[in-house]
């Protein structure tokens, strides 16, 4: 079998799992809806929370990513990983003791203030279509490359797979079949990983083989002979950094903590039982995660080596097969700007100009083929990369839906709606979100990882410093939260505006603010939303016995004080 | 459980958030980004040390971390509610 048959063959496989499992978990109630009624053990929901977690951008983009950044990819790897720490000390336990459906509950309730509840629900809406929008170009592009269906219809099939199985199955469905997504991408992953690293270093663990010697017999070291091909070649070496100290400081902190303020990953600490499985189930799921994460430089490495060995000076008439089809998505392009039908592929150090722009996209999709192997594995390449696709993509849905239904028209407009007419609306919404991310994913705003960056700093910006503060801090008040939220997302999107959009000719160190990249500015918005949220509270009113009473509750595990029952 | 007992439970659980955030702080930040010129100096195997923090260590220390907080509060959590059913409390 060709490799178009396998890649049907793996990816309708894969879809017909998803809905088996959805089909198998349906959601009853809106507490199913919402959390899967809170039953969710902490592997389960582990596997469930680095599925929704590792998204198209980790599967698809990141490793490619790295392998054109060098030693700076380290950013995303720390970075993405380095959150869940914050999450299981600072947030997971709290949020589980404190129950309820959503992190605009939380705010809400804490902050006793319907306007501190509405404001977290249009940051929860901002920073999910931000996010969303990624997922479903990241789903074209694997349709369009390897099921011949243009980017547009493949985000159409995207769409409606995910409809299936969101709208009906809300979290409950989500989560198992986020597992069975988990399954699929992480294995999708180490098997193209471990036969290159195999065919490079002899090594068959790639975390060690990065770090080994050549399988060639030379004895050099993969990264020595990295970094002599890079140099050779007019490019910076591969193990040196190109970014400035402050700057990898803060784009690492805007991820980190953006990881630790995505509502979608969030929200799943609501689903275990006890707080004690919170603290455990993000342990299994960082577990998990790293499998995914250290691998990911690993393969950065070898697809660079294998790239830079490869391509420099190859005639274009002699490039291997996977050239010309990348090259006919528009993913790959050569000009021939010296006519010598050759191909040039140098960096900004050398004499000779460079002839080929690579996206940085591919790299994971066309590393299998570029390393020559089965046509089975780069179709598995293909149901992973959309396994992880649409696993962040449902988890994100959810959190619109249930902004809209549960926060907005439960909490805020129609307290009295009855649990039926809830469900309906969450399961509306879910739909209608499907299809403005749809929207987003045939017309994007930008390139899949950097439009998902943004939403890291509007996170980070918006929702961490207000959590942390409610939990940590009894005298931050209804004020502080509004005035800190507003701010810090305020703050942050602008600047992201004005260099991204408005002024992109201007987005380089010399006008950044303390050469902060907008990438790294949420560090700077959270500092912000910290400052703003700690002067308002402390020259307004402390909040009333009530609040401080609730905060010095969900400081306590559940055995000591029980858990908030489930009911809304 | 007393006034007393709470906070000393929540004592507990914050001097284990300092020491292992600032482990968090010193592998992260600290190897992986302030130091790792430095610290590449050392070598293992095809790595740098700096760049294997950065790249690969840093999220090994994260895992553990985690896992030895979840030990910890656990630990913790046993104690406090050991001595709920004392007489008094």
């Amino acid at each position: 079998m060709n490799v178009q048959a396998w890649t049907f063959v793996m990816v309708a496989f894969s879809f017909a799992l998803y809905i088996g499992v959805a089909i198998w978990a349906r959601a009853g109630s809106t507490g199913e809806f919402y959390v899967a009624g809170g039953k969710v053990s902490p592997l389960t929901n582990g596997l469930a929370t680095a599925a929704d977690w590792m998204s198209a951008a980790s599967f698809i983009s990141m490793a490619g990513i790295i392998s054109f950044m060098g030693r700076d990819g380290s950013v995303y790897l720390m970075g993405w990983t380095g959150g869940y720490v914050l999450l299981a000390l600072l947030l997971a336990p709290y949020l589980r003791k404190f129950g309820k459906y959503t992190v605009p509950d939380f705010v809400g309730d804490r902050y006793y203030s319907q306007i501190a509840r509405v404001v977290a629900v249009v940051c929860a809406i901002f920073v999910s279509f931000t996010y969303v929008a990624g997922q479903m170009r990241g789903v074209g592009i694997v349709f369009s490359r390897f099921l011949d269906v243009g980017i547009n219809e493949g985000v159409l099939i995207g769409m409606a797979i995910v409809f299936f199985y969101a709208v009906l199955g809300g979290m409950k469905g989500i989560t198992y079949t986020q597992v069975a997504q988990y399954c699929v991408l992480i294995f999708a992953f180490m098997v193209p990983a471990i036969y290159i690293s195999i065919m490079i270093t002899g090594q068959p663990v790639p975390q060690l083989g990065f770090g080994s010697t050549l399988a060639d017999g030379s004895g050099v070291y993969l990264l020595e002979r990295l970094d002599g091909l890079s140099q050779q070649l007019g490019f910076a070496a591969y193990t040196a950094g190109g970014k400035s100290t402050q700057d990898l400081f803060f784009i690492t902190a805007a991820l980190m903590v953006g990881t630790a303020g995505l509502p979608h990953v969030l929200v799943r600490f609501y689903t275990v039982p006890k707080v004690s499985g919170a603290r455990s189930s993000a342990g299994w799921a960082l577990l998990f995660i790293a499998l995914l994460y250290t691998t990911a430089p690993a393969v950065a490495a070898f697809a660079r080596t294998n790239l830079l060995s490869v391509i420099p000076e190859i005639a274009y008439t002699d490039v291997p097969e996977w050239f010309s089809k990348w090259e006919s998505t528009g993913l790959i392009r050569f000009d021939d700007k010296n006519g010598d039908g050759h191909i040039q592929y140098t960096g900004p150090a050398s004499d000779v100009e460079n002839e080929l722009t690579i996206d940085r996209d591919i790299m994971v999709l066309a590393n299998p083929e570029i390393a020559q192997l089965p046509a089975w594995v780069v179709g598995l390449v293909a149901a992973g990369g959309l396994a992880a696709a649409l696993s962040t993509a449902a988890g994100l849905l959810l959190v619109i839906s249930s902004a809209v239904a549960h926060d907005l028209l439960k909490r805020t407009f129609r307290p009295n709606i009855t649990d039926k007419g809830e469900l309906l609306v969450a399961r509306i919404a879910a739909g209608l979100a499907v299809c403005v991310a749809g929207y987003f994913g045939i017309n994007p705003p930008g390139f899949v990882a950097q439009v998902v960056a943004f939403a890291f700093g509007l996170a980070a910006a918006s929702f961490f410093p207000v959590i942390l503060l409610g939990i940590f801090w009894k005298r931050a008040n209804d004020r502080g939260a509004i005035a800190g939220m507003i701010s810090g997302i305020g703050f942050t999107a602008g600047y992201i505006v004005y260099f991204k959009f408005m002024n992109p000719e201007l987005n380089s160190a010399a006008h950044w603010l303390f050469g902060i990249s907008p990438e790294g500015i949420g560090t700077f918005g959270m500092m912000i939303n910290f400052a703003v949220a700690i002067s308002v509270s402390l020259l307004t009113p402390p909040p009333p016995a009530a609040v401080q009473e609730l905060v010095e509750e969900i400081r306590l595990p559940d055995h000591i004080g029980p858990a908030h029952e489930l009911s809304a | 459980m007393s006034r007393d007992r709470r906070h000393a439970y929540w004592r507990t659980n914050l001097r284990y958030l300092a020491v292992l955030l600032f482990i968090w702080f010193a592998v992260s930040f600290g190897c992986g980004i302030l130091f790792v010129e430095q610290l590449d100096q050392i070598r293992i195997g095809g790595f740098g040390l700096g760049f294997w923090f950065a790249q690969q260590g840093s999220i090994y220390c994260f895992v553990l971390l985690i896992l030895a907080y979840v030990w910890l509060m656990n630990r913790a959590d046993k104690k406090f509610e050991s001595r709920k059913q004392e007489p008094g409390v």
